[in-house]
């Protein structure tokens, strides 16, 4: 038996406790063979300059010593434990150690790559993993996170386990509820970030629910987003505070409202608003749309869809793609009245000349749906620690003060502030405003997400309804 | 043979060209082979892909047994009867009216000066990508469009855009106008190449001394010689018009779209049941693009029935001023349309805030080109790469095909020929996936070498058909008289044939490089988008509603073709400045 490499006992008793369920196992051959294994993968970069201490031998060396202390560990102790996860057992059981194994791998993180200002923040945290850590970060650029999960789903298929091309998926929503139900994930593996705790979880109750599906540990926080509206003051002096007056704002500006074609995502979130808004008892929403009876809960929606569509723009008979096309259609002056999912979206687009300087955002008076978005893993990432690293670097204060920057992103922070020394609060307290943003306070207006399926029930409903003509 | 010493060289030379003739011969025999393998492995993989969950069988979804259920779904959609007709539709209509405006644009400007014009605007009007084309019409017929702009106020009183249903109307004419407006340059484009192989100008002034009008001069001397060698590429326009996606997104009707766009809409359904729908609906997509193109056989009986007795009647002014008016007209139409756009896009590019009804954008900026400029080099250079890959090994596998058809004196098979445009005829998202899961199956890592050849199975196709009947129709004689000169099935290849077929063989590259250039699914599903093209920089900025960025990649991604179009008019007249036969 190799001797234990650890210096400190009470660092590995800690780790065990924290992290023994998922990672540690008792089986020394299977360890072995799965360092190999790592070995393989972990020197894609063998071909790029490296620094001299990182040589391939030295690495080697180090991950011989990692692999006499996990033996030692499992033998001395001798843990009976078992991996909850067929996966997790690839990953060492120290923070440390997952850090040391991230060194010199590259990520490919498969986000979608429609804003500019997200693919410059995106290259920002490549640079900061490339100096800290030697994390090669690729942005691999989506127009739809479903290309991501297609991927993962023929890889799987095709029976790779381990040799996924996806490292880390910026994810939320449906997305992830299918990825999670049809175990297309690796974890859980969130809570052992060690930034994870500055979310505030067991207070923020949406750090670790997605659309109501409880993350588990399957993705880890990432930013906020709320369904922000905004309208061109220049020509619309009272926007409507609620979804009353929005009918009655459309029957007075008729064309100058739109929501996006179902099922794509704005249009739904539209959709979900609308019903927890004119829903008597929005707390069914929150079960699965199966246990309600689903036509008496939708009925106020339809009604008022019914009512509405004639006053939209081309008389409901045809809708824009996207949210990012009714940006461009308040652009062209066609509509006076839209709305986003990225509270600085508006602010950003002023600054990139694509809506007016007289653009205001706000929220409705009883709140808009919110949520937060996420970065998950797939089941048979190549390069899961470097994956593991970057997620906790977003985490970290430093990349949060800088997402939220209005120059850079704008997007809100998911840190309890409460949880942060005063220096990394006030770098987390927005000084750059806009007009054109929204008032911090007015994100407090949350309303939670539907469960996912009463998100199907409505777009099915929907594309009976109006999806042809 | 006189002397001993020349006897013995001839007989060298008999020997090595024996040799050479082996060597040559059985290169250029395997050509057909690898294509079909290249070909037929993928498209199996991508049939099966599709096929697969379309009858139930997905196992990584839990799909474990065959099932009609997913067809059944697939017919209870609503609306599935308007997005097969949409698909149908738009897909001959702009077929039909594309080849109308080509054939009457010959008929009316053969040996013009216009003509020369409208064969300079040509090399910059096919490199027009399809979505940066179809985003500059919507902007230009929007009711906040260029058009509107420059009508408002003064001519319409509109101080605010007016709001009527087009582009994507119901009937689908915006949609059919933007197909139109792209596949007007590529017809024409084959229809120039194939010209001179059917003696269009003999023709031509043989019907004139006879006394007809020129354009029905064309129509009756040149149109029944000429049509039979553009058939193939009206049929692969066709294919690509029955099952586009990112003109119908952007130009076509919404509630609902056409039966492709749809298809792409359930397979990016984050609920993954719906794949097995989606797979049945690709299925139903490949029956459809089918059904078009024997609408299209069987109008072409008809039309040829029909005609017999009008080419035959001796008539010589048959549409002579109409066709005339009509051709002209339709013409500088479709070129007007596609050159405005590119001038909306290129005042887009250098925009700032633009709001209705200004027409011209005040200030100019060169901010939105600063913003792109970073990320524009490493991807110019990916694209290249990627589009000069794989241009290169199509054009040596369709040239040995079409060499081992020469030195053998056969044809391909009909199942050869199929495979080869089976690519084509499949709805690439349905088609791709399977082969991401062949790729993933093989494990085979993601990255340049498999987007290079992903890319040969839409480059192939097309550079096999702008090129076959140039080929073909080289004369004979040629070969003939260059074997009785003693040289051999090489030397003859590039001493004789490679120099007359310069020009179609330039072009080809040309349409390869753009047909690569323009590809986002095989790109990013095959690279596991990791490698960053113009294309997929414009198409995922194009996801975001930046227009000014759309713009400027558009922009981008359009010279790189352009330049290969330009290079390949170019090139042949330089290398032949001294053989004015040769120039084309």
């Amino acid at each position: 038996m190799l001797p234990d490499a650890r210096p400190s006992p009470a660092r590995l008793s800690a780790s065990c406790t924290t992290l023994q369920n998922s990672f540690a196992t008792t089986d020394c051959t299977r360890r072995q063979r799965t360092y190999r294994t790592l070995y393989r993968n972990q020197d894609r970069k063998a071909h790029m300059p490296q620094p001299p201490c990182l040589s391939l031998p030295c690495r080697c060396l180090a991950g011989a010593l990692v692999l006499a202390g996990k033996v030692g560990l499992a033998g001395t102790l001798g843990l009976a434990l078992t991996a909850t996860s067929a996966m997790a057992d690839t990953l060492p059981n120290d923070w440390a150690d997952v850090e040391h194994q991230a060194q010199g791998q590259s990520l490919y993180w498969n986000a979608w790559g429609g804003d500019s200002n997200v693919n410059a923040y995106i290259d920002w945290v490549g640079d900061q993993l490339e100096q800290r850590w030697d994390i090669e970060l690729v942005h691999v650029k989506l127009d739809d996170t479903a290309a991501a999960v297609s991927r993962v789903l023929a890889e799987k298929s095709a029976g790779n386990d381990d040799r996924g091309a996806i490292d880390l998926i910026w994810i939320n929503g449906e997305n992830f509820a299918a990825m999670k139900a049809n175990d297309l994930l690796f974890g859980p593996w969130a809570e052992h970030l060690p930034n994870f705790a500055l979310t505030n979880p067991s207070q923020q109750a949406e750090m670790t629910t997605d659309f109501t599906i409880p993350t588990e540990g399957y993705e880890s926080p990432w930013g906020k987003a709320q369904l922000t509206f905004y309208y061109d003051s220049q020509r619309v002096e009272n926007p409507p505070r609620d979804l009353t007056e929005l009918l009655a704002w459309a029957e007075q500006n008729p064309g100058r409202f739109a929501y996006p074609l179902v099922p794509d995502f704005h249009g739904s979130t539209f959709l979900k608003q609308a019903l927890i808004e004119l829903s008597e008892d929005p707390e069914v929403l929150q079960q699965p749309a199966e246990e309600a009876d689903i036509e008496t809960v939708t009925a106020p929606l339809w009604a008022y869809l019914d009512q509405l569509h004639p006053w939209l723009w081309r008389q409901g008979q045809h809708f824009p793609s996207s949210g990012p096309e009714l940006k461009s259609l308040m652009g062209d002056g066609e509509l006076w009245l839209a709305f986003t999912f990225n509270p600085a979206e508006p602010a950003a687009a002023v600054a990139s000349y694509q809506l007016p300087p007289s653009t205001r955002s706000y929220v409705l008076d009883n709140g808009t749906i919110g949520n937060v978005h996420f970065v998950a893993i797939p089941f048979n990432a190549s390069h899961k620690a470097a994956a593991m690293v970057a997620a906790n670097f977003l985490l970290s204060p430093e990349a949060q003060a800088y997402k939220q920057r209005l120059d850079v992103w704008g997007d809100p922070s998911v840190l309890d502030l409460d949880l942060l020394s005063e220096q990394q609060r006030l770098a987390l307290t927005p000084a750059d405003e806009s007009p054109a943003r929204l008032p911090a306070e007015a994100l407090s207006r949350t309303l939670p997400e539907p469960h996912p399926s009463w998100m199907e029930a409505v777009e099915k409903g929907w594309l009976e309804r109006y999806g042809s003509h | 043979m006189a002397a001993t010493d020349t006897s013995s060289a001839g007989h060298g030379s008999h020997r090595h060209a024996g040799h050479q003739r082996t060597v040559w011969t059985r290169l250029v025999g395997w050509a057909p082979l690898l294509t079909v393998i290249l070909l037929v492995g993928p498209v199996a993989a991508g049939l099966a892909g599709a096929a697969g969950p379309a009858f139930g069988w997905l196992p990584a979804l839990g799909g474990n047994r065959l099932s009609l259920a997913p067809w059944q779904e697939l017919l209870g959609t609503p609306g599935l009867d308007s997005m097969v007709r949409l698909s149908v539709v738009t897909g001959l209509a702009s077929t039909a009216l594309a080849l109308t405006i080509v054939v009457l644009c010959l008929a009316t400007f053969a040996e013009t000066r216009s003509f020369r014009w409208i064969q300079r605007l040509l090399s910059p009007l096919l490199a027009v990508p399809h979505a940066a084309a179809a985003i500059g019409i919507a902007f230009l017929l929007a009711p906040s469009g260029l058009l509107m702009r420059l009508l408002s106020p003064a001519l319409t009183g509109f101080e605010v855009p007016p709001d009527y249903l087009f582009p994507g109307d119901h009937s689908g004419l915006a949609l059919i106008i933007g197909l139109v407006v792209k596949e007007v340059p590529f017809l024409l484009l084959v229809s120039l190449a194939a010209l001179p192989q059917c003696q269009a100008d003999k023709r031509r002034h043989m019907a004139l001394a006879l006394g007809y009008a020129p354009v029905t001069a064309f129509l009756k001397a040149v149109l029944p010689s000429l049509y039979p060698l553009i058939r193939l590429p009206v049929y692969a326009v066709i294919a690509f018009s029955s099952s586009n996606v990112e003109v119908a997104m952007i130009l076509g009707p919404s509630t609902p779209p056409p039966l492709a766009v749809s298809v792409v809409h359930w397979l990016a359904d984050p609920d993954l049941s719906q794949r097995f729908m989606a797979s049945a609906g690709a299925l139903l997509q490949l029956g459809v693009t089918l059904a078009a193109l024997l609408s299209w056989w069987l109008l072409e009986r008809l039309v040829a029935w029909l005609s017999r007795s009008l080419l035959e009647n001796g008539q010589r002014r048959t549409a002579a001023t109409f066709g005339r008016l009509l051709g002209s007209c339709l013409s500088w139409l479709s070129i007007g349309l596609l050159v405005a756009s590119l001038g909306g896009l290129l005042l887009w590019s250098m925009a700032t805030w633009w709001p209705f009804p200004s027409a011209w954008p005040e200030p100019l900026t060169f901010a939105n080109w600063r913003r792109a400029l970073d990320s524009l080099g490493p991807a110019t250079l990916d694209t290249l790469l990627v589009a000069l890959g794989s241009s290169l090994i199509a054009i040596l596998l369709v040239i040995g095909c079409l060499e081992s058809e020469t030195v053998n004196r056969t044809r391909m098979g009909k199942g050869a020929t199929l495979v080869l445009y089976l690519p084509l005829l499949i709805p690439p998202v349905a088609f791709l996936q399977g082969l991401v899961q062949l790729q993933a199956q093989l494990s085979i890592t993601p990255g340049i070498v498999t987007v290079i050849l992903g890319h040969c199975l839409f480059v192939l196709p097309y550079m096999f058909l702008s090129l076959a009947e140039s080929y073909r129709r080289l004369d004979p004689r040629w070969s003939q008289l260059a074997a009785s000169l003693g040289q051999s099935p090489g030397a003859t290849f590039v001493r004789v044939r490679l120099p007359m077929l310069l020009a179609p063989i330039a072009v080809a590259l040309a349409i390869g490089l753009a047909i690569s250039i323009g590809q986002y699914l095989p790109t990013l599903l095959l690279g596991a988008g990791r490698l960053t093209t113009l294309t997929t920089e414009a198409v995922t900025l194009a996801s975001g509603g930046d227009r000014r960025l759309t713009a400027v990649y558009a922009l981008a991604q359009l010279m790189l073709p352009a330049l290969g179009f330009a290079l390949a008019l170019l090139l042949p007249r330089l290398i032949y400045r001294q053989r004015r036969a040769l120039q084309h």
